[in-house]
């Protein structure tokens, strides 16, 4: 299987690559880890007259904090982010996750900029994205501008990114510290994408669940934030009952697709279980 | 479509050609540089049979363009031996452990097992499990495949190898 032809451009700079994009328009896609989009074109199924390269721009690389906040380049891989002590110390829910995409090779390559930017439902961080508040900073040919995470998804493969904008870094702050987190994923097999996924950031106090963000993968064809869900389980102790009226909270707003992984009503059943877990696993990580 | 020139170091040599850049870098290891001990397994990412070292990460040689690594410096299956030509730690392994059947997944599953060491000298089995969680073997040999990592590991450390009790 090899893809279509295409030219092949690797701008050294920011401007340059935001400038290629613009110039060559709909004929030319952003290339980060290639990990979506090279199996795409070997199927025939993406066709770009030009490919270009982002691995030289070296302002899209990079983990920086600036006080409260962690900003991640777009370009940063997986493998940067599981080895990253920044990571581990500050958001270590991104670490649990990524651990579970894909397969070591191929988190040397994909990149949070392509998981978060690509628009699939199938993608793990940008339900991660949601529950931490995090801003995406764009880059196009109008300038530079900053959108929400909570605001990004507009349908599978759709997004909030204008023709001819990339997505070049990722803000996030840091949640508090002694926050309890946790990333539920169930999968059939390494390198699949969740049947159904759920991600927990919490803090407690005297035993109690003091704020509480839920988001869910591959439930819709959008992330979803399980905002009705989390509501539910503030202010309890995380009782049988306050779970599974969480868990019940989430199913209601979750429409995933049926395949191969499972007919809607199994997908949703295991959709709440996820929720459930990751509850309880957060809330036992809580100081 | 124009044709681009690319070098890059590939076993220690000085490697030049030119690409169609849709040339992925497995069909260029494979077919400009007769390196053939490289492997085209599913060609979907999924298998790992195609895994090479490219500055220092293992990566799915089906899923690089060839013009991508240009620059770079890359070690194949064919570059694993020790200078004098005896086997290195990882195929002496593999040997001694019976790490292979058919052998078609096993030049990917020492490439990638080669970068998890350095990574990671002393790895627990559950480590060597998550670490070459990217390489299928069809013919399901995978114990032995782990044993040969821990055998490999082993004699990388200067320690004797014991194996885990069944």
């Amino acid at each position: 299987m090899i893809p279509g032809p295409f030219s092949y451009h690797r701008p050294a700079s920011l401007a340059d690559a935001v400038k290629l994009l613009a110039d060559l328009g709909d004929d030319a896609r952003p290339l980060a880890g290639g990990h979506s989009l090279v199996p795409m074109m070997k199927l025939r199924l993406a066709t770009p007259a030009h490919l270009v390269d982002l691995h030289d721009v070296a302002d899209l690389k990079g983990i920086r904090h600036y006080g409260s906040t962690i900003v991640i380049g777009a370009m940063t891989t997986q493998h940067e982010l599981l080895v990253s002590g920044e990571i581990r110390q500050s958001l270590p829910i991104l670490q649990e996750a990524a651990a579970l995409i894909a397969d070591p090779q191929v988190r040397y390559r994909g990149t949070i900029g392509g998981n978060v930017a690509n628009g699939d439902p199938g993608n793990d961080m940008p339900a991660l994205m949601m529950v931490l508040g995090a801003n995406f900073r764009l880059s196009g040919p109008g300038g530079e501008r900053e959108v929400a995470a909570s605001e990004f998804y507009q349908g599978a493969y759709f997004t909030a990114l204008e023709p001819g904008e990339i997505l070049t870094s990722i803000s996030i702050p840091v949640p508090p510290a002694g926050h309890g987190y946790a990333y539920e994923k169930l999968k059939r097999k390494v390198g699949d994408y969740a049947t159904a996924a759920a991600a927990v950031v919490l803090t407690m106090a005297g035993g109690k669940v003091a704020t509480c963000a839920i988001g869910l993968t591959n439930l819709h064809e959008t992330p979803l934030l399980a905002t009705d869900a989390a509501n539910a389980v503030i202010g309890t102790s995380l009782d049988a009952a306050t779970l599974k009226q969480a868990a019940a909270a989430a199913e209601a707003i979750m429409a995933p697709a049926a395949d191969t992984r499972g007919p809607v009503e199994y997908r949703k059943h295991v959709g709440g279980i996820m929720v459930m877990r990751a509850l309880q696993r957060a809330a036992g990580r809580a100081v | 479509m124009a044709k681009t020139h690319v070098t890059m170091k590939v076993d220690g040599a000085e490697v030049e050609g030119l690409v169609e850049p849709r040339t992925l870098l497995v069909h260029f290891i494979r077919e400009n540089l007769q390196l053939t001990g490289t492997h085209v397994g599913c060609e979907t990412t999924h298998c790992g049979a195609c895994t090479v070292d490219l500055d220092g990460m293992s990566v799915k040689s089906c899923t690089v363009f060839a013009v991508q690594a240009d620059g770079s410096e890359i070690t194949t299956i064919e570059g694993m031996a020790n200078p004098d030509g005896s086997l290195s730690a990882l195929q002496e392994g593999f040997r001694m452990m019976h790490g292979l059947q058919c052998g078609f997944c096993t030049p990917g599953m020492i490439m990638r097992a080669h970068r998890l060491l350095q990574e990671n000298p002393s790895p627990t089995e559950q480590d060597i499990r998550m670490g070459m969680s990217g390489n299928l073997c069809r013919c399901t040999g995978y114990q032995n495949i782990i044993r040969a990592i821990q055998y490999a590991a082993a004699k990388l450390n200067n320690v004797e190898f014991k194996e885990a009790a069944e």
